[in-house]
């Protein structure tokens, strides 16, 4: 293992996130803050209460897990774009570092950032709602779990990427809708049941159920089944970096 | 001695059947400066990119140091330092950030003392805190190179190192190349320019369509391939060549007061002495002489056309 390579392109990336640290911290907790404002606040004091939890204790899961999906992709797929954007990859493709060492090391500089944007945010959270976490452990599993998966995704995303708008099209156009649509602000149960089959095919739905189970032990699914499509989920972007690191895909001619 | 890059029978075919490069095989000796030449397109880029990782063979091998670039690529890259053609470079990145960077993805500890004598050695201290992209052309190629050097590489690729840069930074260019050599550093270099192959290179390659068309010691290749012109200048103009020297390798200028004549300088016979007495003979005077060596470029472009 080439450590000192995967140290070096660790911290150029939370560099990178220092330099901006308007747009890497600041913005998306105050865009949570708005959320948590209105959907919490606002509209939650018209709502009394979801599976016996107040409405503004109920949607931070959701908050957290949809700045943790947001972050990690747009960090993850922006760090390893970039670099082919300015033509800079030549350096990293050409040097001892194995394409493991590149994974590692971008998708751990994006999962630590967004991790650290989760962390804020629960901090945030805490100073509007009473908080109670019953399983902090499996919370920090959803939690890091989450902030890797989305990380790979965006890692696979920004090398696929030609242009800034395909980088911008998952996020925007897939992958807020799903988190949207997966429960981030409402139950599943309070869906017609129609929607609430549909709803399952939503991979999303898995990681928030499985996250707010950690805190509140109310799920909409099961947390066995949460953890085993995260998991698939996982498996998923393991084997498509796989892929692309087996053929250059994208990186080498 | 073994060389310390070799290639053997190298291919390349791009994706939508492009051939780059048709069993390209080449040894480089280690402390040498390989000049590589060839027109553009012909497949210059691709070798050094495939040496150096960026591009996967379709067939043969590479090895650097011994170690083989696909099995052993680790050991292999890390002998390697590399300046692309085109200039990419992190816009945001302070200088000093971006060179130590370097040394780190190729897994060496930090030695500040090291990028302070690369950075110094390129007129690049004083700008070491600013962020690359006010850096004008030249300065972001002064970074590149101290880049390549941040890990002290054995063998150092300079891929078309003074294309479109001024006179000061070319000079400085070439003294670099002097200077690395002299501690040991094997460098390849590519080029359009040949009076840079001319003045830095010990042996020299060609390469059209893929294809490694001459492999020679400069000195050597010059010899061989380059002929001598020899120009006379008359007295009076001559209204036509006395007899017997109007062969082909003999011409009279328009203006009627020069006489060119081309030949072999490695010839047992030059024809030199032959042309000589045969003007004075006919009563024609001339006041000087002046003999010149084909150059590296007349060598190349013969090259070039005669193979295309």
């Amino acid at each position: 293992m080439n450590f000192q390579a995967i140290k070096a392109i660790y911290f150029f990336e939370m560099a990178r996130t220092m330099r901006t640290l308007m747009q890497s911290i600041v913005s998306p907790v105050i865009s949570t803050s708005l959320y948590f404002v209105v959907f919490g606040a606002a509209i939650g004091s018209r709502i009394s209460e979801v599976d016996g939890v107040s409405y503004g204790a109920f949607i931070v899961p959701g908050l957290i897990m949809l700045s943790l999906m947001t972050q990690s992709l747009s960090n993850a797929s922006f760090g390893i774009y970039f670099p082919q954007f300015t033509g800079t990859i030549f350096e990293i493709l050409s040097a001892p570092v194995s394409f493991l060492e590149i994974t590692i090391a971008f998708v751990g500089a994006a999962a630590t950032k967004s991790a650290l944007v989760g962390a804020i945010i629960l901090l945030t959270a805490a100073a509007f709602v009473d908080l109670e976490i019953q399983h902090p452990v499996w919370m920090l599993t959803f939690f890091v779990l989450t902030s890797v998966t989305f990380a790979l995704l965006g890692f696979i995303i920004g090398i696929w990427a030609d242009s800034f708008e395909k980088l911008q099209f998952v996020p925007l156009l897939i992958v807020t809708p799903l988190a949207f649509l997966g429960g981030s602000f409402y139950s599943i149960s309070m869906l017609p049941p129609v929607w609430q089959t549909v709803t399952l095919f939503n991979p999303v739905v898995y990681l928030i159920s499985g996250f707010r189970w950690s805190f509140y032990g109310q799920a909409d699914v099961s947390l066995w089944v949460s953890l085993l499509m995260t998991g698939v989920f996982l498996a998923i972007c393991l084997a498509v970096i796989g892929w692309i690191f087996r053929t250059g895909y994208k990186l080498k001619a | 001695m073994s060389p310390i890059i070799s290639v053997q029978s190298l291919d390349k075919t791009y994706e939508g059947g492009f051939q780059a490069l048709k069993s390209v095989s080449l040894d480089i000796q280690e402390g040498e400066v390989f000049a590589l030449l060839g027109p553009n397109g012909a497949g210059k880029t691709t070798l050094i990119s495939t040496i150096c990782g960026l591009v996967i063979p379709t067939g043969g091998s590479i090895t650097i140091g011994g170690f083989d670039t696909q099995k052993d690529y680790r050991a292999a890259r890390k002998l390697v330092g590399l300046v692309p053609q085109e200039m990419p470079t992190a816009p945001f990145e302070k200088v000093i950030d971006t060179v130590s960077f370097t040394r780190g993805l190729f897994g060496l500890k930090k030695k500040p003392e090291l990028i302070e004598e690369i950075l110094k050695d390129l007129s690049l201290w004083d700008k070491r805190n600013n962020p690359i992209m006010t850096l004008s052309g030249g300065m972001k190629r002064r970074v590149l190179v101290a880049k390549a050097l941040a890990h002290e590489p054995k063998v150092l690729f300079l891929d078309e190192p003074t294309a479109g840069v001024d006179v000061e930074l070319r000079r400085d260019m070439w003294r670099l190349v002097g200077e690395l050599k002299r501690r040991g550093v094997t460098i390849i270099l590519t080029t359009h320019y040949i009076e840079e192959a001319e003045e830095m290179a010990d042996r020299v390659g060609v390469i059209n369509r893929g294809e490694i068309i001459l492999v020679d010691e400069k000195a050597a290749l010059m010899q061989k391939l380059g002929r001598k012109e020899l120009t006379i200048e008359l007295v009076e103009p001559l209204g036509v060549l006395p007899e017997g020297l109007d062969g082909q390798a003999i011409t009279l200028s328009d203006d009627r007061r020069h006489i060119t004549y081309s030949y072999d300088a490695q010839a047992e016979r030059t024809g030199v002495t032959k042309l000589v007495t045969a003007l004075s003979q006919s009563g024609v005077r001339f006041h000087d002489l002046n003999t010149r060596q084909s150059s590296l470029e007349d060598i190349f472009v013969d090259l070039v056309k005669a193979k295309s």
